[in-house]
């Protein structure tokens, strides 16, 4: 049946059509949804693990146990997950063996702009890459068959524009191969004598994957009328040539950016008089073409940097624009912000409040940097507050008494542990606060370790975060509620005033959760309200100032009661809870 | 190609919207793609969705000059993606403004007769949804009542846009969703 699908979710129906049987991921925007959407097939075992690493790690010994399994993150999980990812190459797998990689030009939703086919060459692991849903399904396929056959693990690589639009597509039934034996073979124990003779096997096997490219209709070659350009593209920057230019100039549209093949790139670039390579961030197929001697246009058209679209290449090609308008009024931006009742946004005052310098980390938290809070000095990557801030006070003891690191709870999981465990076992006098709000918040509520929830909803063993910070050695450890001002206000300041590790667990639900119950809205008593602004200093979306009064929206207030802490006034006050 | 732009803020239902014309285009025999941004985006900040359809659709994306409608959920993005609206394109907006965190906390105005500055520059269709939806039964509805008013401006007929309604929206929501979609087509 023919239906609109969404490019994640085609990657989802890929893997229960292929008859994977195990996928084990982390959250990451673009590529959530994926695992999100395979969980809803019951004949897949799905789950959210610590982190990448352990995702990749799982998913390579459910193919070992002889069952086709995938594992997804998005680009910079894949750096958690490069250790297991080189080694699993050398090894290989009998049984099918998927990565999903999502890169995100444009960063969207992310801290860096890497473009993930270096990890194809650098791990010598085949790459797919679709250009909308219906390849999306028909590659995800194609790499568990390529897995078994060239014995690797096979990337899929997706950017955001393929994984969050829909096109068409069509579905097929699920066959599931028979479960692979498990034979003890030691060629698989990496100590230095078997690496050596695996690597010579991962050779040979790039040389028969290239010659597999050659062939492949993956990489597909469609003629065009006027031959005086061609186009060498990929991923969605085909879909942009295709939508400027039709069937008029021949493109090469690759879909396997690894290994490349050599001689259809040179049989193309002498098809046509000038070549032109479109591709979003780094010049790889570009790259490959100069490697072959070809003369080829690409970066010096086009940019390294954000994501490309139909007009932005036609402008860097000297076409004419589309024309447009606009008011001449400035418009102000509508960044994000931290919703009504967010339990961070009491701690990132207080933080504010004790003018900390604050060693942030990955997750909606992040979103305390943003005026007026502005609370955040730096991020870096999942985990890196609490290493960071180890460090920092290693070089700058006489900041230890305003220093903080904060981190989620899901991050903490991660790759915060073993920060940590740097800070007990290396003594460095640092405050680490940990914001437990009971979910993965930022990708769109996942359940996580800490949670007490499987990815289905169910019951799962709960990480007792006091025990464990406790079993690492942390001598002072702290639970406060967020909404509570003054009792997070003592437990900073008891914190920092500490010269030994402690840390501060800041524990309140996310807002957003179904789960959590809302207090009836707070709401202004005009006669009292002196238009001080005091309540506008917690960046609170529900609340602005209008004639010189505040004004709560009460249709976004939680009645989280953090505002009505900030007014002297006593000018804010709770309604009365209605019954609708 | 027709090309249409759903704006709005982060959280006021822009994805069920594209959701409900997908559907009820492809029924229709088009060709169609819908690219929607998720994450960052979504606390309150601006989003926007792009809907193409036609015989064959390559570009999952609208770019400046070319929406044929935009959809706005509120006034100041519907001023915003302006510059995407193509020459004799139509805006069909909420009148409803929400401010931004920088109106929020003094840094940035919200543009002043931002409905008759718009109007100058393109036809636009502004209708107070929030009014009409709390009328159907839920201020949640804005996306049906845009959509019933974005329909006036298509010749399909009204059992397919209903047809996708019921499709699109949970049996407990169906006869709000219809109430409210009929609310902003009807509406003069």
């Amino acid at each position: 049946m023919k239906q609109l699908m969404l490019g994640n979710k085609a990657v989802a129906r890929g893997f229960y059509e292929a008859g994977c049987c195990v996928v084990s991921s982390y959250p990451g925007t673009p590529s959530t949804e994926v695992t999100e959407e395979a969980v809803k097939y019951d004949e897949i075992y799905c789950e959210w693990a610590p982190n990448e690493k352990v995702a990749l790690e799982a998913a390579h010994g459910a193919s070992l146990g002889g069952r086709r399994a995938a594992c997804c993150m998005k680009h910079v999980g894949l750096n958690v997950a490069a250790d297991p990812l080189f080694s699993i190459s050398y090894i290989g797998t009998d049984t099918g063996l998927v990565i999903l990689v999502a890169d995100d030009p444009g960063m969207h939703s992310s801290q860096n702009e890497q473009d993930s086919r270096h990890y194809a060459e650098a791990a010598k692991v085949p790459m797919l890459e679709p250009s909308d849903s219906g390849e999306t399904l028909a590659y995800t396929k194609k790499a568990f068959e390529l897995s078994e056959q060239f014995h690797t693990p096979v990337f899929v690589r997706m950017v955001m524009r393929i994984c969050h639009s829909q096109s068409v597509v069509e579905t097929a039934d699920r066959v599931v191969p028979p479960q692979g034996e498990y034979v003890k073979d030691q060629s698989r124990v990496m100590l230095p004598a078997q690496a050596r003779k695996a690597h010579i096997r991962v050779e040979q096997r790039t040389l028969d994957l290239k010659n597999f490219a050659e062939t492949s209709d993956l990489n597909r070659w469609e003629e065009g009328s006027d031959h005086t350009m061609g186009f060498i593209t990929s991923s969605t920057c085909y879909q942009y040539v295709k939508e400027l230019f039709g069937d008029t100039y021949p493109v090469l549209k690759i879909g396997m950016p690894y290994p490349l093949p050599d001689q259809k790139f040179r049989d193309f670039a002498a098809s046509v008089e000038r070549v032109i390579v479109v591709e979003e961030l780094d010049p790889i197929l570009e790259n490959h073409c100069r490697g072959l001697g070809l003369k080829v246009e690409g970066k010096s058209l086009f940019p390294m940097v954000g994501e490309f679209s139909q007009s932005l290449i036609a402008r860097c090609l000297g076409l004419p624009e589309k024309e447009s308008r606009g008011i001449t009024d400035p418009i102000p931006p509508r960044p994000p912000v931290m919703c009504a009742g967010c339990p961070h946004r009491g701690l990132f005052y207080t933080l504010k409040k004790n003018r900390c310098m604050v060693y942030g980390d990955i997750g909606c938290y992040t979103l305390g940097s943003f005026a007026p809070l502005n609370a955040m000095d730096l991020n870096v990557c999942m985990g890196a507050s609490l290493s960071g801030m180890h460090g920092f006070l290693k070089a700058r003891p006489d900041y230890a008494h305003k220093t903080v690191g904060v981190i989620g709870d899901s991050t903490f999981v991660h790759s915060g542990m073993t920060g940590l465990a740097d800070i007990v076992y290396n003594n460095s006098p640092a405050t680490v606060i940990i914001l437990d709000n009971s979910i993965t918040g930022m990708t769109g509520h996942q359940q996580n370790p800490t949670t007490g929830y499987s990815i289905k909803g169910d019951p799962a063993a709960k990480i007792d975060l006091e025990a464990l910070c406790r079993s690492i050695g942390v001598k002072h450890i702290t639970v406060v509620d967020p909404y509570d001002l003054h009792a997070t206000d003592q437990a900073v300041k008891e914190g920092l005033a500490l010269d030994e590790p402690c840390v501060i667990i800041s524990r309140k639900p996310c807002a957003l959760l179904k789960s959590v119950k809302h207090q009836s809205p707070i709401c202004v008593d005009a006669a009292k309200c002196t238009g001080c602004k005091s309540c506008m200093q917690i960046g609170c979306p529900a609340i602005s100032v209008r004639d010189g009064r505040a004004r709560i929206d009460t249709t976004l207030c939680v009645g989280c009661d953090v505002c009505t802490q900030m007014c002297r006034f006593h000018a804010l006050v709770r309604t009365e809870r209605r019954d609708t | 190609m027709v090309n249409i732009m759903i704006v709005g803020v982060g959280g006021q239902g822009s994805l069920l919207a594209s959701k409900l014309l997908g559907h009820l285009l492809l029924r229709r025999g088009y060709d169609v793609k819908v690219s929607e941004v998720h994450g960052m985006s979504q606390r309150g900040g601006s989003v926007v969705t792009y809907v193409r359809f036609g015989e064959k659709v390559y570009s999952p994306i609208i770019d400046a000059g070319e929406a044929d409608f935009i959809v706005s959920f509120e006034l100041l993005e519907a001023a915003r993606w302006l510059p995407y609206l193509r020459n004799g394109g139509r805006i069909v907006t909420n009148t409803q403004q929400i401010d931004p965190m920088p109106v929020i906390t003094g840094a940035a105005v919200y543009p002043e007769n931002l409905l008759e500055k718009l109007k100058a520059q393109s036809a636009v269709d502004a209708v107070d949804c929030l009014k009409l939806a709390e009328e159907a039964g839920s201020a949640r509805a804005v996306n049906l009542v845009l959509m019933g008013r974005l329909s006036r401006y298509f010749d399909f007929p009204e059992s397919d846009w209903l047809e996708s309604i019921d499709a699109c929206v949970p049996e407990k929501f169906r006869e709000l969703n219809r109430k409210a979609f009929a609310l902003g087509r009807g509406q003069d």
